[in-house]
Order: C-alpha cells, then sequence, then structure tokens
C-alpha cells in the first residue's frame, strides 16, 4: 500500500491566527460596553461603522492584490485593527474622520507594506495619528461622562451627529463638550494651578478621570483575561504600565502639586488600553521576552514624556509608533543565550553520587 | 548525593502535548512470526555503509554476520533469521527522502537455526574488562534504538584521561504515541537492569541515572522492583515531569543534572553519556546470551490500525507485516510514519523494512496530521519562542530563512536546532517552520560543499600552474646546461670534472673568443647568463 508522504511534524497544530485575533475581540468587549455606558451610542457606532469599513477595505485591497480574501479576512486582523482605532475616538465623531483614519491604517499602514505580518507599525495607531494631525478639531469633541452630561443622545441623535453633522435642536458643539482629563489637567497645569485645585474639578473621580477609571477597569480585566488565555505574556503590559508609574511616582514623590499621581497617569486616557490591546500587537512589537520588557519600558516613559512635557494631552499612539521603529533593533540586541552557547558557571551538581 | 528525591531542573519551553499512549499499551507484546522474506539494509546507522560479507544464494545462519563495517563509526549487519540469500540490490529503506539502498534479501526457511553463530556468553561480565564489553557490543552490532542508530561501542569508548561523570539511561519516551521503550520495560525489567549494569561496567562513570517521565508508572514500579528500591548500585531511578522534548539527548541531561551540552560538542564534552533503555537491553543479549542485534521491539499504534499494539520484531520484516499483526488498516488510514508524529518522517509505502531505528510505525488518519488550514503570514506572535526547548528565536530563523539569508540565520544559531518540531506545532499561522529550518541546513551545506569543491579545484590548478612552471624552468636549465657543456666542449674539446675547470675553460674560451672572432660569440656567451 502506497501513501502520501510530508515533512514532520505530523500533529495538527492548536491554534490559528483568526482564534488568537478572536479572543482579543472578545476581551475588548467589557471595556467597549463600559466607554458605551458613559459615553453614550456614538462609541459604539464609531465601533460598528470603523470595523466594517476597516473590513471592507481589508477585502478591496486582497481583491486587487489578488491574495485569498475570505481566508485572509478569517484571520480578524482587520476587525481588531478598525475596532481600536474606534476606542480612540471621541463618540461623536464624524463619519469621514474614521474614513480616512481606517483608510491610512488599512490601506497604507498595512497592505502597502505587505499586509498582515509585515507592517513595521500598529495601523491602528498609524490612522489614529494621521486623522489626530489633520483633524485636531474634530478629535476633541469629548462628551462629559455620563453623570455630569445634560444631554444623553439618544441612538438615533448619535447616528445624525455623526452622519449629518445634525445636533439635536437647541445644543451646540461647544455646549457639550468637554475637555477630557489629561486634557485639563494639561491646560490648567500650563496655568500654574496646583493639582489639589485642579482636582476639585468635577471631571475627577476617585483616583483618576470620572467614568475613565472604570473603562480602565473593565479594559483591565479584557488584558487579564488576555494573559488567561495566553494571548499575550505578562512582559509588555508590566513593562508598559509599571513604568509609566514609576517614572509618575518620582515626579509625583518629587511634587505632589505639580505632578499627577501614578494612579492619575495609569487609568487616564488610553493607558490601559494601551498596554494590553495596543503595545502588544506582535507584528509591531519586539518579539523577544527582553526585547518585550524593554519596549514597554520605553512606551510607558515616552507615555509620561509626551503627557508632561509635550504638545499632546494623551501619547499612547505616539510611544506605541516610536517604539515599534525601535523594535527590530531592540530584538537584535536582546537574543536569549542559546542552549549550551557560553553556559553558566556550574553550581552545585545534584547528579553526583 | 544520596536523598532519595533527585534534584531535577528545567529546559527552556517544551510542550504538553496529547499522549495517545494508551491505545498501545493494553495488551501484551506480540512476537510476530517469521516473514517469509525479510529486507535488510546493509546501512542501518550513523556512520559508513557496512559491506556484504555473503553471496546471493549462500544459506545463512540466524546471528550470522552478513555486513561488515571496518570504519570506527559503523556497525556490523546480521541475518535476522536463517535460510537463503536471494539477492543484494537496492530496494527502498526507511529514509525521510525515500531512497532505495543496497539490502541483503533473504528467504527464510522459518527454522530459526542459529547453527555456530551465537557469540559465547560472557562468563561474570559485571565484573569483566571494560574493553571485552565494548567489543562484544560492537560485534553484536548495537546502535543506539532510541531511533538516532548511532554506534553504542563508539559512545562506550572513553576518552583517554577522562573520568566519564554520569550515565544517563534515556527511558523518557516523550513523544507521542510511541510505547516500545515502555513495555519493554514493564516486559523485561530485568534484562533491561543487566543491560544497565553491562553499559556501567563497561563506562565506568561516578554515577547512573535513568531518566523515565513519570506517566510511565507500571515501567518505573517494574524497575523498582527489580531494582529493590529508587536507588541501588549507584543506579538512580529519577521519575521526570511528562513534556516534549523531555527524551531529547540534550534536554534529558539538562533535566537530570541543570547541565547544558555545549553548542555543537558531545554530551562527553561534560563528562556524560546518554544510552537508551533499548539499547542497554540489546547490550544485555549480546553479553549475557551472545546474541547480536537481529530484533527489537516496535509500536504499531494510530487510529490507522485496528489493533494497536507492540510487536517483538525481527530487523528487515516489511512494514505490511507489522500492520497484519495489529488486524490491518482501518478506513482512515491517511499517512503511514515512522517514528513519533512530531519528528518521524512519512513512509511512502509499507513494503518498507523495520531497521534497527524503527521504534513506531504510527498509522494515522487525515484527521490527525491534517493542517487545519492555509498557511497565513507570521504575525511575529512569538509563542514559537517560549515553545523552543533550544531557547533559539525561530521567527526570526524563520524570516532568514525565507530570505535566503544563510549567514543571518547561522548568526542567529540555526544549527542548534534540533527540529523538535514544537515551534511549527504552537504556530497559529500554521507555517512549517521546520521545513525552512531543514532547507536553510541543507542549502547552507551544499554551499559548504560547493566551497570545499571550489578549493580543491582551485588548489589542484595552483599545483598544475606550479608544476607546469616548475617543468620549464627545469627543462630552460638543463637545455642551458646542455648548451654550456656543448659549448666548453666545442672549445677546448676538455673533459674536466670539476666545475672550476669548466668555469676556467669558459673564462679561456671567452677570452680567446673577445679577442680574436666576431660579436657573434660574445652574445653567445651572454646567453648562458640567466640560466646559472
Amino acid at each position: 500500500m502506497h501513501f502520501r508522504t510530508q515533512s514532520s511534524p505530523h500533529m495538527t497544530p492548536a491554534h490559528n491566527v483568526g482564534q488568537v485575533m478572536l479572543r482579543v475581540i472578545y476581551a475588548l468587549v467589557p471595556g467597549t460596553l463600559a466607554m458605551t455606558w458613559y459615553f453614550g451610542w456614538g462609541v459604539l457606532i464609531n465601533v460598528v461603522l470603523a470595523v466594517l469599513l476597516a473590513v471592507g477595505m481589508e477585502a478591496l485591497m486582497l481583491l486587487m492584490r489578488k491574495r485569498p480574501v475570505i481566508p485572509t479576512l478569517g484571520d480578524y486582523s482587520a476587525v481588531v485593527t478598525g475596532w481600536l482605532f474606534a476606542l480612540a475616538l471621541p463618540p461623536l465623531t464624524p463619519w469621514w474622520v474614521t474614513l480616512v483614519g481606517i483608510g491610512f491604517a488599512i490601506v497604507v499602514a498595512k497592505h502597502l507594506y505587505g499586509g498582515l505580518g509585515y507592517n513595521p507599525f500598529n495601523p491602528a495607531m498609524v490612522g489614529y495619528v494621521v486623522v489626530l494631525l489633520s483633524f485636531p478639531r474634530e478629535l476633541t469633541l469629548w462628551l462629559p461622562p455620563m453623570g455630569l452630561a445634560e444631554h444623553n443622545f439618544t441612538p438615533l441623535q448619535a447616528l445624525g451627529a455623526i452622519f449629518l453633522g445634525q445636533l439635536p435642536p437647541g445644543l451646540t458643539w461647544d455646549a457639550i463638550t468637554t475637555a477630557t482629563p489629561l486634557d485639563l489637567m494639561k491646560t490648567e497645569l500650563s496655568m500654574n494651578r496646583t493639582i489639589s485645585e485642579i482636582r476639585e474639578n468635577p471631571l475627577f473621580g476617585d483616583f483618576s478621570g470620572r467614568g475613565w477609571e472604570w473603562i480602565g477597569n473593565w479594559f483591565l480585566l479584557g488584558g487579564i483575561a488576555l494573559l488567561f488565555m495566553r494571548v499575550i505574556t505578562w512582559h509588555i503590559p508590566v513593562a508598559v504600565l509599571g513604568s509609566l508609574a514609576v517614572t509618575a511616582g518620582a515626579f509625583w514623590i518629587f511634587d505632589p502639586d505639580a505632578f499627577a499621581s501614578p494612579a492619575f497617569h495609569v487609568f487616564s486616557g488610553a493607558a490601559i488600553l494601551g498596554a494590553f490591546f495596543i503595545a502588544t500587537d506582535p507584528v509591531s512589537a519586539s518579539t523577544t521576552p527582553r526585547g518585550r520588557i524593554v519596549y514597554g519600558i520605553g512606551i510607558g516613559v515616552l507615555i509620561y514624556a509626551i503627557r508632561t512635557w509635550g504638545g499632546y494631552p494623551d501619547a499612547v499612539a505616539f510611544a506605541v509608533l516610536l517604539m515599534n521603529m525601535a523594535a527590530p533593533t531592540i530584538d537584535h540586541y536582546t537574543r536569549p543565550r542559546v542552549y549550551g552557547h557560553n553556559p553558566p558557571p556550574r553550581r552545585g551538581d545534584g547528579s553526583g553520587p | 548525593m544520596s536523598e532519595s528525591t533527585h534534584k531535577l531542573r528545567h529546559f527552556h519551553g517544551g510542550l504538553q502535548l496529547p499522549r495517545h499512549k494508551e491505545e498501545s499499551t493494553r495488551d501484551p507484546v506480540l512476537p510476530i512470526r517469521v516473514p517469509s522474506r525479510l529486507v535488510v539494509p546493509l546501512r542501518q546507522h550513523i556512520g559508513e555503509s557496512a559491506e556484504a560479507c555473503v553471496q546471493p544464494g549462500e544459506q545463512v545462519f540466524k546471528g550470522q554476520v552478513i555486513g561488515h563495517c571496518d570504519t570506527y563509526i559503523g556497525a556490523a549487519v546480521h541475518a535476522p533469521s536463517s535460510g537463503r540469500v536471494v539477492e543484494i540490490a537496492d530496494y527502498p529503506v526507511p529514509h525521510p527522502s525515500g531512497l532505495s539502498a543496497p539490502c541483503v534479501v533473504i528467504e527464510t526457511d522459518g527454522r530459526e537455526n542459529w547453527g555456530e553463530c551465537r557469540m559465547a556468553p560472557i562468563e561474570d561480565y559485571l565484573h569483566a574488562d571494560p574493553v571485552i564489553l565494548r567489543n562484544r557490543i560492537r560485534e553484536a552490532g548495537i546502535v543506539g534504538l532510541g531511533g538516532a542508530a548511532f554506534p553504542a561501542a563508539v559512545k562506550l569508548t572513553p576518552r583517554p584521561g577522562q573520568a566519564l561523570d554520569c550515565l544517563i539511561i534515556n527511558a523518557a519516551e516523550c513523544e507521542p504515541y510511541i510505547t516500545c521503550d515502555d513495555m519493554l520495560i514493564r516486559s523485561h525489567a530485568n534484562a533491561v537492569l543487566e543491560g544497565i549494569r553491562i553499559l556501567k561496567q563497561a563506562l565506568q562513570p561516578r554515577c547512573c541515572l535513568i531518566g523515565i517521565e513519570d506517566h510511565m508508572s507500571a515501567a518505573i514500579e517494574a524497575l523498582r522492583k527489580t531494582l529493590g528500591g529508587d536507588e541501588a548500585e549507584g543506579i538512580h531511578i529519577v521519575p521526570i515531569p511528562s513534556l516534549y522534548p523531555a527524551g531529547g539527548e540534550r534536554q534529558l541531561i539538562q533535566v537530570l543534572t541543570g547541565r547544558e551540552v555545549p553548542s555543537q560538542g558531545l554530551p562527553a564534552d561534560i563528562g556524560m553519556v546518554c544510552q537508551n533503555v533499548g539499547t542497554a537491553h540489546a547490550a544485555y543479549r549480546a553479553v549475557a546470551l551472545g546474541e547480536p542485534l537481529v530484533s527489537r521491539m516496535v509500536t504499531v499504534t494510530g487510529r490507522g490500525v485496528h489493533h494497536p499494539r507492540n510487536l517483538e520484531v525481527l530487523i528487515g520484516t516489511p512494514i505490511s507485516e507489522l500492520v497484519a499483526a495489529a488486524e490491518g488498516y482501518t478506513n482512515e488510514v491517511y499517512r503511514l510514519i515512522m517514528g513519533g508524529p512530531m519528528m518521524g518522517f512519512a513512509l511512502p509505502s509499507d513494503g518498507i523494512p523495520v531497521v534497527k531505528a524503527t521504534n513506531c510505525i504510527l498509522a494515522a488518519t487525515e484527521e490527525d496530521v491534517a493542517p487545519p488550514g492555509p498557511v497565513m503570514p507570521c504575525i511575529r506572535c512569538g509563542e514559537c519562542a517560549v515553545a523552543c526547548p533550544a531557547q533559539l528565536l525561530p521567527q526570526q530563523l524563520y524570516w532568514f530563512a525565507r530570505a535566503k539569508d544563510f549567514d543571518k540565520a547561522q548568526d542567529y544559531n540555526l544549527f542548534d536546532c534540533i527540529e523538535c518540531g514544537c515551534c511549527a506545532y504552537v504556530c497559529p499561522s500554521n507555517i512549517p517552520l521546520v521545513q525552512y529550518y531543514r532547507f536553510a541546513k541543507n542549502e547552507i551545506w551544499s554551499q559548504e560543499r560547493e566551497r570545499q569543491k571550489a578549493d580543491i579545484a582551485r588548489e589542484r590548478h595552483e599545483f598544475r600552474q606550479a608544476r607546469l612552471e616548475q617543468e620549464e624552468r627545469d627543462k630552460a636549465e638543463r637545455l642551458a646546461r646542455k648548451k654550456a657543456a656543448l659549448a666548453a666542449k666545442q672549445d677546448d674539446g676538455a673533459d674536466d670534472p670539476k666545475k672550476a675547470a669548466i668555469q676556467a675553460a669558459l673564462e679561456r674560451a671567452k677570452a680567446k673568443k673577445a679577442a680574436q672572432q666576431t660579436e657573434q660569440a660574445n652574445s653567445e656567451s651572454a646567453d648562458k647568463e640567466p640560466s646559472r
């Protein structure tokens, strides 16, 4: 009897990329729902719109590049890119901002570099930075969190605002929007107010921004789930949040009135989302265990530096992109010691009789 | 250290794999009947091929040498049963590339007649001279039965002046499905232990550790009962965690002793020797019973056969006979694998014979082996680096192999890869990583061969060039000498034996010519100058 041959190993692998990405998507759900709870239906509409655009553009690019469309869409990487991009947007961002951002993320940052696996930069963050630099006004249209907002948008009103730019009668953009806690902290500090004065503002909650701290908790939950599902390793999130907290802590101890507390930094803005979901994008991150720690520390320190002395209130996207650039170099210098190379000095030998 | 619990170390990475061991251990070992035809490859080991020393038509006894091997790294081949040699020709042998190689084909007579070919048992072998034991193991054609088939006697030869630290007996059958060592220990614990004592006597190590996976409880129990405890006579039974590839030589040494075999080095470099438990059993039979290696234990398993079990098989038996002993193929059979599913290789047909290295025949179904989906791009998730027992960066090696950047691949220690398959198993993108590494290694080897060939060709060319020049010079010199001699003869006719005399004559001739004759004579003497 004759058989077809094939090279080893002969065991069906345990995972596939689609499963990995689906787990990331599941882990994003609690934080996304919390964000919707605090900032209204617009968040959810943004996510759906961005995901649909991302998948559509991915399909289009695959067709143009004559690549298999259905199997590739099944890796769900476009869904993750669209979703992460949407979470960075203010709740009522006009639809065309999403279109431009996703266009850059999928077409330029991903497929022009060769598609999944070949992109040196995190596509979602490239898209976000492009719209942040291009449309600064639209990207600051944050609403106050639930409990502080005077008007709660119905789903239809949110759709109208996003797609037609129409607000419900009697409302103006200036009246409904507000700064994010990070933004407020930055402007107020620049006017030489002390932290304790700034924290009087109702935007602040127990240890960070009102609403934001809870959204952070839910993303943290999703991130811990990713750790337990072994989708990510602890190295990057711990390094990002640890270095952010340590850097913030050092300055805060030095002068607690001029520098915000570590808890504020960790639970504000996109720090937790970034540490668990964005910086851990394997394609653009460092890939060695020690390298991932260096890479994470770089991101954490950069987030603090840009937030504190830079021109933008939040800095996760810039920090991640800057460290993406450094990833190949980090990988080169953090190779693990291979078995049998310069073995460590022989300790007490347990083998002797 | 004499504490009863041995301190274990870890190797990097590794995998918890589905074991599939129960299927083939339910029934006792079955010795299968002598097949009508045995196809015995002359090369069943690492090293030079043996040379046939029988003729077609010749009657052979069981255990008669049919293939000689004089090289240091090599092993003799014996007739697995009595009968008539019908042919010495190329037949397909178990090899990843499916190639054919010289085999001795024996038509058996079913009598299993040893004739005079059983060697004399060595008396009091546990106190015998190591050299005698080593020579017997060499004569018996014993090779490593764990799968690598490295001649056992070579590893039993200590380096001059080196005291051996540790003899490690590998009973950690870490690949899924394979249970031949497990069943061998269960059924022949006494012989196995005697074999270990023989290896110990041959090597005189400071200690002896038996590394055995902790799930093989029946085998561990059998060893303990025979040895009379966990530790006796300097032999230590050490159950180790079941983690693939704990049975890899380098990994096993690391788990048991915490030490690492140097890259590109051998266990002997750190004073260790690792022998498979099956090898120990074969050594016992050779030393105590005088039987060369003519049979072995083989696991036949997988959902592709009706009755998975372990068989006692003569070397040279066609695999189809083993399948028949396992009650034949099921309808689902899809791939036939020699060895385990992680490192074994697929066979093109079941007409191929069992060789010394055949530990397992796995008849797998499509569901067991089919890739779950198309190959996707590498997303650099690093799962492979987590799993790699050599602590390499498989994701980087993959890029370099793909880009044919072989220098860089070597820089990232490609040659420390043991091809265990852990990286490919965990890869979410279904990339056949091991294939890329094999490709890169082969390319590097062939480049190396090309370079050596080119070097030899260049040396030859340079040598030829130098020889031609030398010949040219010699010729010119001879000519000049002749001319000079001729000129001297012509000029003064004297046959001076001494150079000084010739010189003097020449001078005189020159002076005479210069004085008397034309310029032509002058130019002639000037011609001689350079050749002197």
